[in-house]
């Protein structure tokens, strides 16, 4: 039983039980750390949404975007989710992404998308004026 | 109702089995995991292209939501109560109200919000399965299957996983055991759970449910190369290496759970058949886990290498086949 703890974004605090053969020829169960094939997949799948998070924020300081596409990928959402949270049509949300829509956005429709992604308004409003910091 | 008030928490392979195995233990039903995974027929495979997640065509090693637990108490006589819930409030008031009495009760909920969970699981997978057994002043006693010990959380955090937007949403989804019988018969609800996962695996007329899917599978990734940018392949693979081995399937994408239950059934209906088709349900799962590593060895190249997509391809192929040939065998088993 491979045990190839992974201290990635916590992964390494759960040790998961998975079904193994013993030297009996019985199933036993086993605690494991993970092995290296499913750590590169977790991996890349996290490295992915950074590039593109790294991708989005520079769209957005290039006003390409709105600071909506930027925060939804920030909760690892995408459209048909953030559209079931707002209570809109994705087409809407879509809409809500080109920066000339949402300058127009009323006060109502911001504060709902600011307290989805867990940040005040004026952070909303403000993102990508500055340039883009590094995010925790 | 029951009087053992102090819930046994076992840490299991997968969400719903191990919520099942833990619920039924409570009952004074002793069922192991894969014992439940196998009678609730929870093996299967489904590839479905055209329903995208976060992005990636969906690709799952086991049957639908909920199922498992319907299926198990169904078969072995166990009455159960499920509701699901327009509000928060009336969601979380429910809950108080069946924990009050003394009993544990399942819920639906979105890893997301579950805070105790590393950050490295924490996407929007809204089909997660946990136990809460209690309340400590107001925070819920969670007994989640997939971790080593019993943990708590807040209020708001529950309800929010409750109450996560996505496919699926689990609407506030609880259930509960109301009855169980005294004595249950295993030999037929095993019988019952073998036959629906041949009939799962074989006879789906559609070509994204079933063994057909893994062939499908298969072609989809011979042309990744032409049809996808390096990036996307690599991602595409790397869904399917994380649906088989890290979300909680027990290795090999639950085969080797269903390998595990095949011997149990071996020794409590004393059929050396049974053992036999374990041993060859493990060689099959170590072929999947084979394919999982020559995958990942694919992706961190990120080369649109032909030749690798092509072998990958194969390997599913034949694992395609001799799952098949499994089922097929498994199907003529005499009860």
């Amino acid at each position: 039983m491979p045990q190839d703890a992974l201290p990635f974004k916590d992964k390494d605090k759960i040790k998961k039980v998975v079904y193994a053969v013993d030297n009996k020829g019985h199933y036993t169960e086993v605690q494991s750390a993970g092995w290296e094939a499913e750590h590169v997949a977790t991996q890349q799948a996290w490295e992915a949404i950074e590039e593109e998070l790294k991708e989005t924020a520079e769209k957005v300081a290039k006003g390409e975007l709105s600071p909506i596409a930027y925060f939804m990928l920030k909760k690892l959402m995408d459209i048909s989710i953030l559209a079931r949270y707002v209570g809109k049509w994705q087409w809407q949300v879509k809409r809500h992404m080109k920066p000339s829509v949402f300058k127009k956005l009323q006060q109502k429709t911001l504060d709902k998308y600011a307290a989805i992604f867990g940040i005040t308004t004026l952070e909303l409003l403000h993102f990508g004026q500055t340039p883009p910091r590094e995010q925790p | 109702m029951n009087n053992h008030n102090i819930f046994q928490h076992h840490q299991h392979a997968h969400c719903e089995s191990g919520v099942t195995a833990n619920l039924l233990g409570h009952e004074g039903i002793p069922i192991s995991e894969p014992l439940a995974f196998g009678i609730g027929a929870g093996l299967f495979f489904a590839h479905l292209p055209f329903v995208k997640v976060n992005g990636t065509p969906g690709t799952t090693f086991r049957t639908w939501p909920g199922a498992i637990f319907k299926r198990v108490t169904e078969r072995l006589g166990i009455t159960i109560h499920k509701e699901k819930f327009r509000t928060r409030e009336k969601a979380m008031r429910a809950l108080d109200q069946v924990l009050a009495q003394g009993k544990p009760v399942g819920m639906l909920s979105s890893v997301y919000y579950l805070p105790y969970l590393p950050e490295a699981f924490r996407f929007h997978f809204n089909a997660h399965n946990l136990v809460s057994y209690g309340k400590e002043g107001n925070q819920y006693l969670i007994s989640d299957p997939v971790m080593e010990e019993t943990t708590q959380i807040a209020p708001e955090d529950l309800a929010n996983a409750r109450f996560a937007k996505g496919t699926p949403e689990p609407n506030g989804m609880m259930y509960y055991i109301t009855q169980s019988p005294k004595e249950v018969n295993f030999a037929k609800a095993i019988q019952q759970g073998i036959k629906q996962t041949n009939f799962f695996m074989l006879s789906p007329p559609l070509p994204w449910f079933g063994n057909k899917a893994i062939f499908l599978l298969a072609k989809k990734i011979k042309k990744y190369p032409q049809q996808l940018p390096p990036r996307k392949a690599a991602l595409y693979l790397g869904n399917i290496i994380r649906m088989q081995e890290e979300i909680g399937t027990g290795g090999a994408g639950f085969r080797y759970l269903h390998a595990a239950f095949l011997e149990e059934a071996d020794t409590l209906l004393k059929r050396d058949d049974l053992r036999e088709k374990s041993q060859e349900l493990t060689a099959i799962g170590d072929q999947w886990r084979n394919f999982a590593y020559s995958a990942a060895r694919q992706m961190k190249n990120r080369n649109s290498d032909r030749v690798s997509y092509d072998e990958l391809s194969e390997l599913l192929m034949e694992i395609g086949k001799q799952e098949k040939t499994f089922f097929k065998q498994m199907e003529q088993l005499k009860w």
